[in-house]
């Protein structure tokens, strides 16, 4: 593997860390198993693009994107909380609505930012070279991210919504409003997402109303590999376990896909990460299979 | 003080399993006092828990809690007044969480919670004082998965969470109910020492009829959705246990006659 193809994928695996970081706080933290991810990665990267074609501050339209994607969480929050629909179903609902709605924010199915300003350009020619200053770009977003949710994570605010996806029933007992912490943990969780899209479009140069396919399984598979990796040893670990899964999800498929010996193509990404997802979600079990 | 005005709650409406749970129950218990509720399975015991805590909502009557009318609040608007300890070990907790956390969240039962961090180093200090003080050893393992403790554990870190904010009144569904008789005895008198000190409001609901007349200052019986017996004072005193079971039988058997007669 070349050092562009090494970086180009660090670079990616921070760009979806904010979907592992999105993805933990709907799984794990609420409990809510949020499909709505795949459409709202879209909808971050469309609503930047188109904005950023528009002539708009790419900083002010990765805050739209985020807005827009916090708005996707709240339908889906709705639909459950409101209408009673399964936290599934409801979030399944908003996605394949959301693949018109990105449709029609971008007016064609896909846009490109070549040449367009964008959060990266005032970074470039600063004597680094591109595939280091995207990486670093993204890996500071990442950081100052992951802080802002730790912190959140264990405020008195943060700790009433995991308690609302740990135990609902105590959560009420203890005066918390469980529906107003689903509604608020689905925005922040999309709003993340969305960031994730918007940086994709970015990063990459275009925005594609098909490249939110998977998105909740390329999540799942950062956090669990997180979690293989670093073990439950509270809130700070696990966000970290998300990027560093996140990053190492894309080396191992990179790396997958370089080897020329195993044959494989760009066509097989979906077999090959379904593969790694299932055997970190088997390792766990082995290890403790082989402690008992 | 609780004010509980000709509750009514029927569950099923319009069903073929629709039940009366509550029938016109009425209730005063004074400021500080300490009740008792015993009854058989199905009598409406935990139903009038339930629509003291605010997770059923009767069709008829009035429920006051201290000053406010809390008929139709929802159980997390009326937190402020109402503490619980719940008889399944895990549901009063969150076992995912750290003893500390839990109490961190019980500390702002009723109260806004903001952006501040949920522990601090002097709510740490404060806590692990409180939790030092139920003699169990627990105050070193303050970081540990609350699902880590024992269900006699828990219920006493639950008891600790019920009195951290302020409240009208302490609810006790159970609480021994799951424990092993030693550790059932060592949550009751913890249950008698926090209730005496803090002079709380109390209504305990037990299956117990030793504890039932051991504890508190007032026994009520329910039965079929309507208390049954209500003693208090001197005539309390002199109750024994054989006595309520006595009045059990002779109310079951009425029912049994009522029965009989509606069949004959």
């Amino acid at each position: 593997m070349s050092q562009i193809a090494f970086w180009g994928a660090v670079e990616l695996g921070l760009v979806y860390a904010f979907v592992a970081v999105g993805v933990f706080l709907a799984f794990r933290v609420l409990d809510f198993p949020d499909l709505t991810v795949d459409g709202s990665f879209p909808l971050g990267a469309a609503v930047t693009a188109v904005l950023i074609i528009a002539g708009v501050n790419p900083w002010l339209a990765a805050a739209v994107a985020m807005v827009a994607g916090a708005a996707a969480g709240i339908v889906t929050a709705l639909l459950n909380v409101r209408f009673k629909i399964l936290n599934l179903l409801a979030s399944i609902l908003t996605m394949i609505a959301l693949f018109s709605v990105n449709l029609r924010v971008m007016g064609k199915p896909n846009v490109a930012l070549i040449n367009a300003d964008t959060m990266l350009s005032p970074f470039y020619g600063l004597g680094i070279r591109d595939f280091y200053v995207r990486p670093l770009f993204v890996g500071i977003l990442v950081a100052v991210a992951v802080v802002i949710v730790w912190r959140f994570l264990e405020s008195d605010a943060g700790l009433a919504m995991r308690a609302t996806g740990a135990n609902s029933r105590m959560a009420r007992a203890q005066g918390v409003d469980t529906s107003r912490q689903i509604y608020l943990g689905m925005a922040i969780s999309n709003a993340l997402v969305a960031l994730g899209g918007a940086l994709f479009a970015q990063t990459n140069g275009f925005a594609d109303v098909t490249s939110g396919v998977g998105t909740i399984v390329v999540g799942l598979a950062a956090v669990i590999i997180g979690e293989t990796l670093l073990g439950a040893r509270g809130i700070l670990i696990a966000l970290i376990g998300c990027v560093l899964g996140s990053i190492l999800y894309r080396i191992a498929i990179q790396v997958a896909l370089s080897t020329d010996t195993l044959g494989l193509q760009a066509s097989d990404l979906n077999f090959v990460t379904a593969l790694l997802v299932t055997i970190a979600l088997i390792l766990p079990r082995l290890r403790r299979g082989g402690a008992a | 003080m609780i004010n509980v005005e000709n509750i009514q709650v029927v569950f099923g409406k319009g069903t073929p399993l629709q039940k009366q749970a509550l029938n016109g129950v009425s209730l005063i218990i004074e400021e500080g006092s300490f009740v008792t509720v015993i009854g058989s399975n199905g009598a409406g015991k935990s139903t009038l828990l339930g629509v003291l805590a605010g997770d059923v909502l009767p069709s008829g009557g009035r429920v006051t809690i201290g000053t406010t009318d809390v008929t139709r609040k929802s159980t997390a608007s009326r937190a402020g007044l109402v503490a619980r300890v719940f008889q399944d070990p895990l549901a009063g907790s969150c076992g995912a969480l750290s003893i500390e956390e839990n109490l961190a969240l019980a500390a702002r039962r009723g109260e806004s919670r903001g952006l501040t961090p949920a522990l601090g180093s002097k709510r740490r200090e404060h806590f692990r004082e409180r939790i030092a003080d139920l003699n169990l050893g627990l105050e070193n393992r303050m970081g540990d998965r609350m699902d880590l403790l024992s269900g006699g554990q828990r219920q006493a870190v639950s008891l600790v969470m019920a009195t951290l904010a302020g409240s009208e009144v302490l609810l006790l569904d159970e609480h021994t109910a799951a424990l092993d008789p030693g550790m059932a005895e060592f949550i009751m008198n913890l249950t008698q020492k926090i209730v005496s000190e803090r002079k709380l409001t109390t209504l305990m609901v037990t299956h117990s009829m030793r504890q039932a007349l051991d504890f508190g200052h007032r026994t009520v019986m329910l039965h079929g959705g309507e208390i049954v017996l209500d003693v208090a004072g001197d005539s309390r005193k002199t109750l024994e246990v054989e006595d309520l079971i006595a009045m059990f039988r002779r109310i079951r058997g009425q029912t049994l006659d009522d029965d009989a007669l509606l069949i004959g």
